[in-house]
């Protein structure tokens, strides 16, 4: 790009980083300062790095840790694909922190600064061009998500984590076998030169390196939630305390992430022999997924569930589209997934933030039922024993109920993929395209038509699971006294809703840049040549390297 | 000595899959401990170990590559134990914390009804 090293690029791992390190010397209300500026820093930075992509369409940032030519060492890069997911990660970052700034962040120790090394993990993860430093990234954010899943503490979110850590420790153990046996047969970690030497491999080779993928993509499969290694899913994203489940929401799309980022580079149509690895296994088990999240769905009997159910469906179409897209190599499929992706994963998180919203309603019930059960000597703590500080921080907005009915709406249209808001065009996007793409004998497949039925029905079933919730909470509520819902807790919805309807708006531009960023993943050669034809910044009077060890 | 260590990372990872089987949760710590080992070791081989061969280059210049053992999967291993060494200890925590809550060591939390 420049002559000069592009540091902005380096600026989201670094700012949550030093966020997190400062807050840990001041108090609760000053961290709260400082996770909102550094949130916003976050913000604009991302910002900056989407603005660098629009205008170079053809090129991509990089910044060499270390200054080391590369393959060597570790390199950031910067392309339309990473600087979208990093906008998004900033986009729900905000939102959530004020939110948590209510009251959910006083419910246990260090929420802020486990929240900013959340999004530095996350940053991490979307940013490097490097197979072990993605680990690394990895392990920061899932070690932050494993003190924020339980945030607050509690019977139930303490069971919970115990699954949720045991099985992303054994997927952590996969991602380490899978990239030591890459390592093995290709004898490079850099994504842009594994994927120059994936089709140079020896045909003896090509086995190990495929169970080396293969254990790799387990690894993020998890992550990603694909049927059946989802069943941690949906109980621990329902115990998280609202605020992180809702940043939960990008933690599913950070397997997607990878799985799109180097099933493209490595198993690409460049990759010969080796193209579409696994693309049948991403979309059976995606299909699989949107199954059983449709099923999940229908089957909740709480709010919360239904959420991380919603996640499943979300996943599940995504998977599935990717592996269409790389066994078909359709970039307006991506295109549309993209789409889908932004929107749904700001569905999901103001539907998580309006989950505790909503059952605080129910909560006043609750609250009286305690009291009643105390009276008669049947006080349960472990059931009601959670909401009982009524701590709410400024005035009530009047007339929440209704502001909470219409964002609930809002919320179902997107998640069934109804029209006018952005989850239809998403979903049109995506369906368009897999059923743009016949066969050459003019038939459209029966891949394409399962997945067109099942996402179809997967909305239905949404529509039906939220507005037989609706129904329930905002109709058929006994009239109680209206719940205080404070502007701090109605704005962070009211605002991820805002964006969505943005993104339906401004419809045009946004669709233009998901699709130029799948052409440029259906072009990998623009990646592999943007990391490895960049040349150190030259010294004036050339000082010692600093090694840089992963 | 490859068949030395091939069958130490296979029994260690055979033994930690099965513990991590297991329903007590101190058997699942074990068995991830031994898993990360067995992995660990795995990954030290991808390195294709040698004998009497240093990691790390002379400052002299030129060297033979070939004398010099790969020092890349060395310094992910050292990176591996330490990150694991780490989530170990935080999986403890939850581990204690979980027996306080459910006053069992059940990884479900309730004992299964015989």
């Amino acid at each position: 790009m420049t002559p000069a090293p592009d540091h902005i690029i380096i600026a989201p791992v670094l700012i949550p980083l030093l966020a997190g390190a400062l807050m840990l010397f001041y108090e609760e209300r000053q961290r709260r300062f400082i996770a909102i500026v550094s949130a916003v820093a976050q913000l604009v930075v991302a910002w900056e790095l989407i603005d660098m992509g629009t205008h170079t369409p053809t090129t991509i940032g990089l910044y060499l840790l270390g200054d080391w030519p590369p393959p060597f060492a570790i390199v950031l890069v910067i392309d339309r694909l990473a600087a979208l997911m990093v906008m998004l990660t900033a986009l729900l970052a905000l939102p959530c922190i004020v939110f948590s700034t209510a009251r959910w962040d006083r419910r246990g120790q260090h929420f802020h600064p486990l929240f900013q090394f959340l999004l530095m993990g996350l940053n991490g993860a979307f940013l490097t061009g490097d197979l072990f430093n993605l680990f690394v990234f990895f392990e920061v954010l899932l070690a932050a998500s494993y003190g924020l899943a339980l945030h607050g503490s509690g019977s139930l979110r303490v069971r919970a984590g115990l699954h949720y850590i045991a099985i992303n420790l054994a997927a952590s153990l996969l991602f380490l076998i899978g990239v030591s046996l890459i390592y093995g047969v290709t004898g490079t970690l850099n994504m842009a030169d594994l994927a120059q030497r994936v089709p140079l491999i020896p045909p003896e080779s090509r086995p190990l390196l495929a169970a080396g993928a293969a254990l790799l993509g387990i690894a993020f499969l998890v992550k990603a939630a694909m049927w059946p290694l989802c069943f941690w899913l949906p109980i621990t994203y329902m115990a998280a305390a609202p605020p992180a489940a809702a940043m939960f929401a990008i933690l599913s799309k950070v397997g997607v992430y990878v799985i799109l980022r180097v099933s493209s580079l490595a198993f690409g149509s460049g990759a010969t022999h080796m193209a579409g690895l696994g693309a049948e296994v991403l979309v059976a088990g995606g299909l699989a997924t949107l199954v059983f999240g449709t099923i999940g769905v229908l089957a909740s009997q709480g709010l919360g569930r239904l959420a991380g159910c919603a996640v499943l469906v979300s996943s599940g179409t995504l998977l599935a589209v990717v592996g269409m897209a790389s066994s078909a190599g359709g970039s307006a499929m991506v295109a549309g997934a993209l789409f889908y992706l932004v929107a749904s994963t700001l569905a999901i998180a103001a539907l998580f933030l309006m989950v505790e919203l909503i059952e605080r309603e129910q909560g006043a019930l609750a609250g009286i039922l305690t009291v009643t059960a105390e009276a008669y000597g049947l006080g349960d703590d472990e059931v009601f024993g959670e909401d009982e500080i009524r701590d709410t921080t400024g005035p009530g907005v009047a007339g929440a109920t209704t502001v909470l009915g219409l964002c609930f709406l809002a919320c179902a249209l997107l998640l069934s993929g109804m029209p006018p808001l952005a989850g239809f065009l998403g979903k049109f996007a995506m369906l368009s395209a897999v059923l743009g793409s016949v066969e050459t004998d003019g038939h459209i497949s029966d891949v394409a038509l399962a997945f067109t039925g099942l996402v179809i029905l997967s909305g239905l079933a949404a529509l039906i699971a939220l507005v037989r919730e609706g129904i329930r909470t905002f109709w058929a509520s006994d009239e109680g006294e209206l719940p205080a819902v404070p502007l701090i807790e109605l704005a962070p919805v009211l605002v991820l809703l805002a964006l969505t309807a943005a993104m339906t708006v401004k419809a045009g531009p946004v669709m233009r840049y998901m699709e130029a960023t799948a052409s440029m993943l259906n072009h990998p050669h623009v990646y592999v040549e943007g990391v490895l034809g960049t040349e150190p910044v030259p010294h004036a009077p050339a000082p010692p390297a600093e090694g840089t060890t992963p | 000595m490859e068949a030395v260590l091939a069958l130490a990372i296979g029994i260690l990872v055979a033994s930690g899959v099965w513990l991590l089987l297991r329903p007590r949760t101190f058997q699942v710590i074990i068995g991830l401990a031994l898993l990360s080992y067995g992995v660990n070791l795995f990954i030290f081989a991808m390195g294709r170990p040698r004998i009497g061969a240093a990691p790390i280059l002379d400052k002299s210049g030129l060297v033979e590559p070939a004398l010099y053992a790969d020092p890349v999967p060395q310094a992910l291993v050292l990176t591996a134990i330490v990150i694991g060494f780490a989530t170990t200890a935080l999986f403890l925590v939850v581990m204690i914390a979980s027996r306080g809550f459910t006053g069992t060591d059940h990884v479900d939390g309730t004992e299964r009804e015989p």
